[in-house]
């Protein structure tokens, strides 16, 4: 295509098309840092484009293609080609990756253990583990968490983190305005700036990371934390993943094995600060 | 080269891929993958010398395909429970029955919905099993299941409630309205029962039914994967012969089966299609030697066969609109089209209000 980028998050290497120059300059600022192994070939490939020609330039549109894609998806202004190439991005992960079991979770570390994040849109999980990253914690990731079935480990997917409303002036207070992208305000997400993770969390991507704990958080309400069981947290698990039915025993295998091993809970939390201050107490009685 | 052109190179064994520069799988991958054959590549390249990204990748795939066709399977023998109590006796099509009976191209190979054929006649049985076996409609719309009952080949598609898995219900190969007029009977008194209990399509009716389903039904969509399926089932039999049915015959000549397929094949008006599947195989997949000078007509379907570029997009967009329509004219008379394009038309107005 015209316009293209390669970039590798974690485990994934991505070929990214784009009909317009503007998506690939804003990825391309994101993901500067990024190491780059240029005879990598792509594991996945996305593309960005005009469904006319004249779209290019008229009231220009962008669609999402793609190894994969989702019929009918609506297509974005120009405006928003950032968002466009990430949920492509996401995309081709969640519909195509099948060497891990992948949770729509996030992810902090320390000391080579991890702390996965899992709950719906709302949650907070991405702005805790964003925030997380910033107090002392390695950023694994914001959208997925992998699980390797052969060790159990989990691996980091660290994308640039999409910070949304509230979260973009939270997260923006900490942080150097120079591993801020550009504010997408308006989108069907509502408003978007994506934070670029710290150079250590970009630099240690490739390592695997025990997982310790599996938090299932809740925004709203007075802080308080509640122990579900290994049957519980399977199902929101199975739940949480994408490509846990397309593994067949593998998938089976792996998410037992998380669950058994690794206690859970669910925490309700008012406001970031006392969120992150129950997940330092579980963590310290984790790690005990 | 351009690179759809690679990947058949690849599948054909013309190429070696140790040889492809890094560039290159890029395109070979994710065209690999628009044509449902990435898993089927990474069978043809297993062993081979590959970059280790590229190795990892074809193994996932050929992992991943190997779950598929367990889940598959899982739907054959869900469908032999439901059927096999009320007395109808069915035979797998297309992937479950390469898959059912091992066939050389079942590794690696895309199954969608679980096809199969049943008698006319049992048609109602086989419709009343299922659905008390937890099979609903997918189609709700009245036309559209009139339709499909007095115009096509087979059932409306029913989806299972739990397992989300359509089964399609074929009572012949094409549908009753398109000119060519298979003997499905025929077909049902040829099929062979494979040591595991299956019943599949006699080889020669699967080629022709392969070749029916590529060239006189359907726009091509995924017709490459077709082809390398035709490719394999005539490479398959002229190395066993018959053995499915316990008559091997491997002393067949080339011709002498040829032959006899193709006299079936014409029987049926089905003669052209086979034809057009034995040259592009030979073409696209063959050797040297079964390489016969295409005609113009094979040229166009060649072309559209290899309609995509390296980012895997569809290219030749006239060319598909023209396959597209060639289509639906091969499936009805033109009245019969026009009226059901009318009617399509006014509900879509109606949705659309």
């Amino acid at each position: 295509m015209r316009h293209n980028i390669r970039i590798a998050v974690g485990p994934v290497q991505f070929r990214i098309g784009s009909d317009w120059a503007e998506p690939v300059a804003a990825l391309a600022r994101l993901y500067a840092a990024y190491p780059q192994d240029e005879t990598r070939p792509a594991d996945a490939t996305v593309r960005l484009y005009a469904n006319r020609p004249w779209r290019r330039w008229l009231r220009p549109s962008v669609h999402i293609g793609g190894d994969y894609i989702v019929p009918d998806a609506l297509p974005l202004p120009l405006s928003m080609g950032l968002l466009a190439a990430e949920m492509g991005m996401n995309l081709q992960i969640a519909l195509g990756w099948r060497r891990h079991l992948l949770l729509h979770a996030s992810a902090v570390a320390r000391d080579g253990r991890s702390v996965i994040l899992s709950g719906a849109s709302g949650s907070g999980k991405s702005t805790l583990a964003a925030l997380l990253g910033e107090a002392g914690w390695r950023l694994m990731g914001d959208e997925f968490t992998l699980i390797d079935p052969a060790s159990g480990d989990a691996l980091a997917f660290p994308r640039a983190v999409s910070l949304k409303n509230e979260a973009i002036a939270e997260v923006a207070a900490r942080v150097d305005a120079a591993r801020l992208g550009p504010l997408l305000a308006g989108t069907p997400k509502g408003d978007i700036r994506h934070l670029i993770p710290r150079a250590d969390a970009v630099a240690a991507m490739h390592e695997p990371v025990r997982p310790v704990l599996l938090l299932f958080p809740q925004f709203g309400g007075a802080p308080a934390i509640e122990r579900i069981g290994e049957g519980e947290a399977f199902v929101r698990l199975t739940e949480a993943s994408t490509n846990y039915i397309a593994l067949g025993e593998a998938g089976f295998a792996a998410l037992t094995r998380l669950v058994r091993e690794t206690p859970a809970f669910t925490i309700a939390y008012p406001d970031s600060a006392s969120g992150m201050a129950l997940v330092e107490q579980l963590w310290a009685e984790a790690v005990r | 080269m351009s690179t759809i052109r690679t990947l058949v190179d690849l599948l054909a064994g013309r190429r070696d891929a140790a040889a492809l520069a890094p560039r290159e799988w890029d395109g070979v991958i994710a065209v690999a993958r628009a044509e449902a054959l990435l898993a089927t590549l990474a069978h043809r390249l297993s062993g081979a010398a590959l970059p280790q990204p590229v190795a990892q990748l074809l193994g996932d795939a050929r992992a991943a395909a190997a779950v598929a066709t367990a889940q598959a399977m899982w739907e054959a023998e869900m469908a032999r429970r439901a059927l096999g109590p009320a007395g109808v006796h069915f035979v797998l099509l297309k992937g479950a029955a390469y898959a059912a009976a091992d066939l050389p191209c079942a590794p690696g190979r895309q199954i969608g919905d679980l096809d199969i054929l049943v008698a006319r006649d049992a048609l109602p049985a086989a419709e009343a099993a299922l659905l008390a076996a937890g099979w609903e409609w997918v189609k709700e719309d009245a036309y559209d299941d009139a339709y499909y009952r007095d115009h096509m080949h087979e059932l409306p598609p029913l989806i299972h409630k739990l397992r989300d898995r359509m089964i399609d219900v074929h009572h012949t190969i094409i549908p009753p309205t398109a000119r060519p007029n298979p003997d499905a009977a025929s077909m049902l008194d040829r099929a062979i029962m494979l040591p595991n209990g299956y019943r599949v399509l006699h080889p020669f009716d699967r080629m022709i039914h392969c070749a029916a389903h590529l060239f006189a039904d359907g726009d091509l969509a995924g017709g490459l994967r077709n082809l390398w399926d035709f490719h394999c089932l005539t490479r398959d039999f002229q190395a066993r012969g018959d053995c499915d049915s316990g008559t091997p015959d491997g002393a067949l000549g080339y011709d002498e089966w040829l032959g006899d397929m193709g006299y079936r094949a014409k029987l049926w008006g089905l003669g052209p299609a086979v034809r057009r599947a034995l040259h592009l195989s030979a073409a696209l997949f063959g050797d040297e030697a079964d390489y016969r000078r295409l005609s113009l007509g094979d040229r166009l379907f060649r072309a559209r066969l290899l309609a995509r570029d390296d980012w895997g997009r569809e290219t030749r967009p006239l060319l598909r609109l023209a396959f597209y329509i060639r289509s639906h004219w091969l499936r009805m008379p033109p009245l019969m089209l026009a009226r059901h394009l009318w009617t399509k038309w006014r509900k879509g107005r109606g949705a659309a209000r």
